[in-house]
């Protein structure tokens, strides 16, 4: 029966990262902003919170009890993003590789790949799915894998490549020669994939972005996940859209309590109606969201085709986070156009949902 | 977390089914059309049903039989509600029920009153319930009432003019029904002086004394009562008779106040039922041309009618979530004032837009009569103002999140 409410485990996790995103995350995020990078400090004590190995079942060196759920995903994901989304981004990005092997790969390529993102240490996950053009969709991929003998041959270009210079594995997602959209797990010293200069984005500016080119770039059949990639790209819509819900919640707390602050005409500037129903549309909008996106979720958790719910609810969440954000500036008013303030950062983090492809995971 | 349907909710949403495609769809435009009469018919139909239900369910007096989890009564009723109007609105709203008056009885009435007004509702032949609040000089700011309750013996005398009742013709003048009207005992004394107050068909002085010609939901009547010298029973009144004069209480107005709680839910729900109703006709009308909606396509293959189309979807399923979020959490017994407003502003907005983008993608088939689209645009329309309208419901969810009361942010 219809029911919104978490179970025990995931509002353990929920308060576990929801503190964690309020005390260290939110903390860092201006200065990682400005500086262009996540602080190795924060990275490391959040691999203590346990957020990929608690998504990885026993039987791979993981602590889950069973297959990744996108409910409890986006759970997570809506938590950190609420802090900042650079950060949140860097931190999941183990994801990017490991649910793909989880999800679509063959018990072998589990033993094989997975112990590596399992150890010690943060190991940074990449994933190449977008490509650098307009009117790109996932479903219309120009990079091809072309089967060749027992490997396989990537081409084709990409960009907004997360820690590709860092990551040990970039996932490809490419078409291969059926027209089928295939992920192949790729070692990044391969000969044939070259990494570009780092990108300088709108937004995300403290998470490391590259280009990727491939160019005649061989693997073997053994880096080919064999399942249908375009359920990883779903599922990355769902972990996107609930960062989107994390960012939109954020500029709205931020906005409410600047709001409850300032002064005009001898009240507070949240005792006006323009501005009071501006923040009640902010809270609908984000809530309407979240449930959306919920829902999708739950539809991939119990295997339905969820083409359709993913979809509905990545459109959504992409178009309510950039109007959130942008009203969470106007109720700062100049104020809110100053770094000083979160504002401006979660503006520009905002515009990216709706051109984000497979940047994050559940 | 769960997202699908229990047993009792997939058979709750088929019975009510039943009656919007079997009952209310084939008189849905001739009672639009024939504004003023009475679907006679139809009514004796819900009648019995509504009577074999309620001896199942016991209104009233008996109390249900309790099953294992947690309720979901409200959202059961929403999810009928829903089919119903996507039915006909208006005759979903027509329906001889308790209706809002019901809803108050129930909230704040004693066992006894209960009982006389709810506990006999089914029997005999169809009468309906209905609540007066609006006056002419008022509409959303509730504490002007300025129809007047003054005790004389073992009578409240009422004195005054309600507007916009709905169901008020059905229930005075059509049933042996009654009205729940709200009055003050003292002007002078603001919000804890305003009672509400059962007033049944019959009484003298109480006459119906216009039917308003609407734009949408023109088979649910709307209509002003007049109140000349009307006695009442003194046990009439719902709540106690004193006036409480506490900073920050409003006494027994709260606890009426706190029925829309479940009732913005329920208005929501019946605005999403129209605009279903309009987007699945659109649909079928281009899947009748050859044209289906693809999800997965890039910017340059999407045509506007699939990205109008798909977020109209992802509206009005928004919508329908956040009404169920405010169900479920009544039947939880938690506060849901702010999820209830939510879910009453955003689907007051969406069903109204929904429809009216739906009879502009129909073309010159949307803006026809031989369909039923314009017709739907016309009865969408009122979600977004009965029982609160948009800007009230905003004030509440801004109150909500900023921590204001009403001094604060009015």
């Amino acid at each position: 029966m219809i029911d919104f409410e978490f179970d025990e485990e995931q509002q353990l996790i929920r308060e576990t990262v929801n503190s964690f995103a309020a005390e260290r995350i939110r903390t860092a995020a201006r200065e990682a902003d400005e500086l262009g990078a996540v602080p190795e400090a924060l990275v490391a004590s959040a691999w203590e919170l346990g957020l990929i190995q608690g998504s990885v079942p026993e039987a791979y060196g993981g602590y889950a009890s069973g297959a990744p759920s996108a409910v409890t995903g986006a759970l997570v994901a809506e938590g950190l993003a609420e802090g900042d989304l650079s950060i949140a981004l860097h931190l999941l990005s183990p994801r990017l590789v490991v649910d793909p092997v989880l999800v679509l790969g063959t018990d072998a390529q589990k033993h094989r790949i997975l112990p590596e993102y399992l150890d010690a240490r943060f190991v940074a996950g990449s994933a190449a799915v977008v490509e650098p053009r307009m009117n790109f969709h996932f479903t219309k991929m120009q990079t091809t894998a072309r089967r060749d003998g027992q490997d396989w041959v990537l081409d084709g270009d990409k960009c907004m490549v997360p820690l590709a210079r860092t990551a040990p594995n970039i996932v490809v997602y490419a078409k291969d020669d059926a027209g089928a959209l295939t992920a192949f797990v790729v070692p990044s010293g391969t000969a044939g994939l070259e990494i570009g200069e780092r990108e300088k984005m709108l937004g995300l500016h403290a998470l490391e972005l590259y280009p990727l080119s491939l160019r005649g770039c061989r693997v073997p059949d053994a880096a080919r996940l064999p399942g249908d990639a375009s359920v990883m790209l779903r599922r990355a819509r769902v972990a996107q859209s609930a960062m989107a819900v994390g960012v939109a919640k954020a500029t709205l707390d931020y906005a409410i309590n600047y709001a409850k602050e300032r002064d005009a005409f001898g009240v507070k500037i949240a005792q006006k109606q323009a501005i009071a129903f501006m923040l009640a549309d902010m809270a609908t909008e984000t809530d309407a969201a979240r449930l959306l996106n919920w829902e999708a979720a739950w539809n991939l958790d119990q295997g339905n085709d969820s083409a359709r719910e993913v979809a509905l609810a990545h459109r959504y969440c992409a178009d309510m986070v950039m109007t959130v954000t942008d009203n969470g500036l106007q109720v700062l008013g100049g104020h809110g156009f100053i770094r000083d303030h979160p504002s401006e950062m979660w503006v520009r983090n905002g515009r990216g949902f709706a051109t984000f492809e497979g940047i994050a995971c559940v | 977390m769960d997202f699908s349907l229990s047993k009792a909710a997939q058979g709750r949403i088929a019975m009510a089914r039943m009656a919007a495609e079997g009952l209310m769809r084939p008189i849905s435009r001739q009672f639009d059309e024939e504004e003023h009469t009475d679907p006679w018919d139809f009514f004796n139909t819900m009648w019995e049903a509504s009577k074999a239900n309620a001896e199942a369910t016991g209104l009233g007096g008996k109390k249900a039989h309790d099953k294992k989890g947690p309720s979901e009564n409200t959202l059961l009723a929403c999810m009928q509600i829903e089919e119903l109007a996507w039915g006909d609105a208006g005759l979903y709203l027509s329906i001889p029920n308790p209706g809002l008056g019901g809803a108050a009885v129930q909230a704040v009435g004693t066992p006894e009153q209960k009982q006389r007004f709810l506990g006999t509702f089914y029997s005999d032949k169809p009468r309906w319930g209905a609540m007066a609040i609006t006056e002419p000089h008022f509409g959303s700011d509730s504490k002007q009432v300025a129809t007047t309750a003054v005790r004389d013996g073992d009578e409240w005398v009422l004195n005054g003019t309600k507007i916009f009742c709905t169901a008020g013709h059905r229930a005075l003048d059509e049933s042996d029904g009654f009205v729940v009207v709200w009055a003050t005992l003292d002007r002078s004394k603001g919000r804890a002086a305003i009672k509400s107050f059962i007033v049944p068909a019959g009484t003298p002085g109480v006459t119906v004394t216009r039917l308003e010609d609407k734009m949408g939901i023109r088979a649910s009547d709307t209509v002003t009562i007049t109140l000349d010298n009307a006695r009442i029973p003194a046990d009439n009144i719902l709540g106690h008779a004193d006036i409480v004069e506490k900073k920050n209480s409003t006494g027994s107005f709260g606890g009426v106040m706190a029925t829309f709680d479940s009732t913005r839910p329920i208005v929501a729900a019946s605005g999403i039922g129209v605009a279903r109703a309009a987007l699945e006709l659109l649909k079928e009308t281009l899947a009748e041309q050859g044209i289906t909606i693809r999800y997965e396509v890039g910017p340059s293959e999407q045509t506007v009618l699939e990205r109008e189309i798909m977020n109209m979807e992802a509206q009005l399923q928004a919508s329908r979530l956040l009404t169920w979020k405010a169900c479920n959490m009544m039947d939880r017994g938690q506060r849901n004032s702010r999820e209830a407003s939510m879910a009453k502003a955003k689907a007051g907005t969406v069903v109204t837009r929904v429809t009216q983008k739906c009879v502009e993608l129909a073309g010159a088939l949307g803006y026809s009569r031989k369909l039923l689209l314009e017709k739907w645009m016309r009865d969408a329309k009122i979600t977004d103002i009965y029982e609160g309208t948009q800007q009230i419901n905003q004030l509440i969810i801004a109150r909500s999140i900023l921590g204001y009361s009403s001094a604060e942010l009015n």
